[in-house]
């Protein structure tokens, strides 16, 4: 694999990293809208129904409510651009410190669950492709039309059912940390995973499968058979080589999907991540926190898609900057 | 004006007509006897074609049935009853009791009604809303980079968080749902609409009615507007789908229809404790759900190979 040089790539690359300060900004103001667009005196919502009203006051003055509306969203940008989220209204511990708690879970299902899809999902696109047309290619296509339908939780307590309550191969729920070893971990998410996972293997294979028929209608392909190569190699040499941006463009746009699931996933299985988190910050109307994991998932978004635009560079050397 | 060119066909009009007569074929015109054989014939050569939008149709009519005749067919669906809690299924409750002695077929079958509304809802308000800006934003140059650095923004916001976030403003409520479930939709709507606007304005004939005069919201309203019907149908099912879901997900979070009313993911909240002992309460509203999906999903899926067949020969 040849990495690109060159001015024109590297003007690409610094403003593909530029274009993500807009998006960012614009995520920060929406974020920071959140709490000012809450019908009524967003205090007395946190604070709840039976709130004093020096309690409101309190979580007003706490949260800065009592400013005028430009200098609140200026101070806001500034703490977090220092790496300060705020402080939870409920716990009263620095938000930034519960999300770096809650971020092991939920980064290990999420990489768990992109491992697995890719392994499983990329292949049964290939072999569709090659075998367009067949019973095979027609089954792997209705998995994934299955697979993209049922959601996610139907999907848990199904796997869950089956495998921890009446096989009890798996625990129901909780997560073991990496930590306490490779076998207990792999053994606690091993079900959430693929839980999770199916929707993306679903998506991804019919995106690999789409990708790679267009492929292999190629006169190089047509070439390379006729030069003699193996089937093996025209597959994964010529064709899968060259049908990877879309599959990897489908990644990125999948992390939306995931980051959703992860949210009800790790609430299905009790995995204590940022989901569980954020569930718990909704219930207790704990915004701060709310805002901060908004945040946080969101810049794992833009940046997950700038490192897959990026990654074009090297992927497809015939993409022009 | 009055050298305005003659309109060319669009493109795609032959699969949009077949949709209409899909969509609506009840009115059969004013003449029932030559009308009904034709339709009738078109209908089965499109139920050739694309076996699964005529599926998908079909399942999805039958639900929109279930959820009208719901008091017809099922009993009422909060009377408490604590002698039959957590009963399994059986002739008097085929989908068993939950934990309060409530029938969960008839929550079901009355679960169906939420789900459809908070879809076709979702649908209809984030196409009209998509549409609207999409039409601006692809032709009006200042709005486009204004409006697509926000649509940028909101949709690195996951749409099921935002929808959590916002619900938990604005409390629960089924109207407060589709708002919350249809604020993450509405970019993809709008990067649709314009993609197409941008592709037909450099046309020839948009650019002879530029030349020959003609007003702005004629030229949106007659050569661009028909142009997105075909997509947006498509995307409208693909919407529907992701908001009965996403609906799903926030009532079964907690955080979406109020609890008091019988939605699927609500039924499936309350039966998060009790997964061991009566699975049913899971099991049965998760198929639902699943099923209405899944219908949804392949009648865009068939809706799409039928309206672009360049797309449909390559999936």
């Amino acid at each position: 694999m040849r990495f690109l040089s060159g001015p024109r790539v590297y003007a690409y690359i610094v403003h593909r990293i530029l274009a993500t300060i807009p998006v960012m900004g614009v995520v920060g103001v929406a974020v920071f809208m959140l709490l000012h667009l809450t019908p009524g005196d967003p205090a007395a919502v946190i604070a709840g129904d039976y709130a004093r009203p020096e309690d409101i006051a309190r979580i007003r003055h706490q949260l800065g409510l009592d400013r005028p509306v430009h200098i609140q969203f200026f101070t806001w940008v500034g703490s977090i651009l220092s790496g300060d989220l705020g402080v939870s209204i409920f716990s009263d511990l620095p938000v930034a410190h519960l999300i770096g708690q809650r971020l092991e879970p939920t980064f290990a299902l999420a990489a768990a669950t992109l491992v697995f899809s890719v392994v499983i999902a990329v292949p049964m696109g290939v072999l569709a492709a090659w075998k367009a047309g067949t019973w095979t290619d027609r089954i792997i296509m209705i998995f994934a039309v299955l697979g993209f339908s049922v959601p996610v939780f139907v999907i848990a307590y199904a796997l869950m059912w089956v495998f921890s309550l009446k096989l009890g191969w798996f625990p129901v729920q909780g997560y073991k940390s990496i930590s306490d070893g490779l076998g207990p971990f792999l053994h606690s998410i091993a079900l959430p995973t693929v839980a999770l996972g199916v929707i993306y293997v679903a998506l991804m294979a019919r995106i690999t499968r789409a990708s790679m028929l267009e492929t292999l209608q190629e006169d190089y392909i047509r070439t390379a058979r006729a030069k003699g190569v193996d089937n093996r190699s025209v597959l994964i040499r010529h064709a899968l080589r060259n049908a990877s941006v879309p599959i990897v463009t489908i990644i990125g746009i999948g992390i939306a999907l995931l980051i959703g699931g992860v949210v009800v996933t790790e609430s299905v299985f009790n995995i204590p991540g940022l989901g569980r988190l954020t569930i718990d910050a909704v219930l207790r109307r704990d915004y701060p926190v709310i805002q901060g994991v908004i945040l946080v998932f969101s810049a794992a978004y833009v940046i997950v898609n700038l490192l897959i635009d990026l990654s074009y560079t090297v992927l497809d050397p015939r993409i022009r900057y | 004006m009055g050298s305005e060119p003659r309109r060319p066909p669009p493109a795609r009009e032959p699969g949009a007509v077949e949709v209409a007569t899909l969509a609506a074929p009840a009115p059969a015109g004013p003449s029932p006897t030559r009308g009904r054989p034709e339709l009738a014939a078109r209908l089965r050569d499109y139920g050739r074609r694309y076996p699964t939008a005529v599926a998908g149709a079909i399942i999805l009519v039958a639900l929109a049935l279930v959820a009208l005749v719901a008091p017809l067919i099922a009993p009422d669906p909060v009377r408490l009853n604590p002698i039959n809690r957590l009963r399994p299924p059986s002739g008097d409750f085929w989908f068993g009791a939950d934990f309060l002695g409530r029938d969960v077929y008839a929550r079901t079958i009355y679960g169906t009604r939420i789900s459809l509304t908070v879809g076709l809802a979702v649908a209809a308000v984030s196409v009209a809303g998509g549409l609207a800006i999409g039409l601006l934003a692809g032709y009006v140059r200042w709005v486009d980079t204004v409006v697509m650095r926000v649509m940028d923004g909101v949709m690195a916001i996951p749409g099921v968080l935002l929808a959590i976030a916002l619900i938990s403003l604005t409390g629960a409520g089924v109207g407060n749902v589709i708002i919350a479930i249809t604020v993450p939709e509405i970019p993809r709507v709008v990067r649709l609409v314009r993609s197409v606007v941008l592709t037909i304005r450099e046309q020839p004939y948009v650019e002879a009615a530029v030349a020959g005069g003609t007003r702005l919201p004629k030229i949106l309203w007659m050569h661009i507007l028909p142009n997105t019907v075909a997509p947006l149908i498509v995307q409208a099912t693909y919407v529907c789908a992701s908001a009965i879901v996403i609906e799903a997900i926030l009532s079964f979070l907690g955080a979406g229809t109020p609890p008091e009313i019988p939605s699927w993911g609500n039924i499936m909240a309350e039966g998060r404790v009790y997964v061991q002992v009566a699975p049913w309460m899971i099991f049965f509203p998760g198929v639902f759900l699943a099923v209405a999906v899944l219908a949804v999903n392949i009648l865009g899926d068939g809706l799409r190979d039928s309206l672009d067949p360049r797309i449909a020969r390559r999936m």
